[in-house]
């Protein structure tokens, strides 16, 4: 692929760094990102993806924005409140970047869907917060052998892991199954800081990008925690689990399933 | 007298900073490890800061010569892979 003289200009600051240069951006160009739900995790995530040049970028969203939701979901905005978030995201990622072909998929990731709707994508990111989804994500990622790239945020603290199917633990690794409803509070029951999002989404974009120009190395089999009130990023090491039921040696689980749940969407 | 090979030109007359970094940047990805890619430009600053960052990517600063009062001539050899 060719630059036009106005992609040089455009991506100009990635193409002269020498990790990435045009050979980079031509793979940041080539690349398809799905990211499960443009809220919190998922605008931020979406935003700086769309504006590094990432050629396909789907956003799975089925809600629709809200006038609460505007303190932290910053592809959305007044002119978009009742519009389908993927939609309303869609918008904003194209008039920052035309060259981004962004797909606005209005469904609810479920057990029956999720395959198909990962299955042509490079790389998944995980911008719900909910964890029976988180868990099904996970577990379609390590069936399909898709690298995911998982945060999660809650009052002033979030968390990044990358996870890479066949190379380092999955989030059963670390825990085998989903905590009770009602034991992790919920956004709306316990608040999270507007910007958090922005700091734990950066980072998820941050991976993505590492992996597509195959630079640097991925925090996988970690779990990067940042606490904004103390002002600290720790890194918890994540053993990959010999007899984990998804991913270790003789796994018990070999299909997907739905756990309903209550839990607020961010 | 001239005796290197120029494995390529690149002409950038016109062009500004920061983009005769990135046009210069662009052209050596386009060679191969070993050859030489030959830079015209005219933009005074892009002079000093083309070696610089071509040595800080690792490759050879063969030349750095002033043409004429507005115009230079430099040439690279690729040292590494991109």
């Amino acid at each position: 692929m060719e630059f036009s003289e106005e992609q040089l200009k455009r991506y100009s600051r990635h193409i002269i760094l020498p990790e990435v240069g045009g050979k980079g951006q031509q793979k940041i160009s080539a690349a398809k990102v799905l990211i499960i739900g443009a809220g919190g995790l998922g605008c931020p995530v979406g935003y700086y993806l769309a504006a590094a040049g990432v050629g396909t970028l789907a956003l799975v969203d089925n809600d629709e924005v809200e006038l609460s939701n505007l303190q932290r979901q910053i592809a959305h905005s007044v002119k978009t409140l009742g519009v389908n978030k993927a939609d309303s995201a869609k918008q904003t990622f194209e008039s920052l970047n035309p060259d981004v072909n962004v797909v606005a998929i209005r469904e609810r990731i479920n057990s029956k869907n999720i395959l198909d709707l990962i299955k042509d994508y490079d790389i998944i990111v995980d911008g719900t917060d909910n964890f029976p989804t988180r868990y099904l994500i996970n577990d379609a990622c390590v069936m399909l052998k898709k690298p995911l790239v998982s945060g999660a945020i809650l009052r002033f603290e979030g968390q990044v892991t990358t996870i890479l199917p066949g190379d380092g633990p999955c989030y059963r690794c670390l825990f085998e199954e989903p905590p009770p409803a009602g034991l992790v509070p919920s956004c709306q029951e316990a608040g999270v800081l507007g910007v958090l999002p922005g700091v734990i989404g950066a980072l998820q974009a941050t991976e993505v990008l590492k992996l597509i120009i195959g630079k640097g190395t991925p925090l996988k089999g970690q779990l990067l925690i940042y606490d904004a009130l103390g002002v600290n990023f720790r890194k918890v090491k994540i053993p990959k689990n010999a007899e984990c039921p998804m991913c270790g040696k003789d796994p018990k689980i070999t299909k997907l399933s739905d756990t309903p749940e209550q839990y607020c969407s961010i | 007298m001239e005796d290197v090979k120029i494995d390529k030109k690149l002409d950038i007359r016109g062009v500004v900073c920061p983009y005769t970094l990135v046009k210069s940047k662009l052209a050596v990805e386009s060679i191969e490890v070993g050859q030489i890619l030959e830079i015209i430009l005219d933009y005074p600053e892009a002079a000093g800061s083309i070696p610089k960052a071509m040595l800080n990517y690792g490759h050879a600063v063969l030349k750095v010569e002033k043409i004429n009062p507005k115009e230079w001539i430099i040439q690279v050899r690729k040292e590494v892979e991109d």
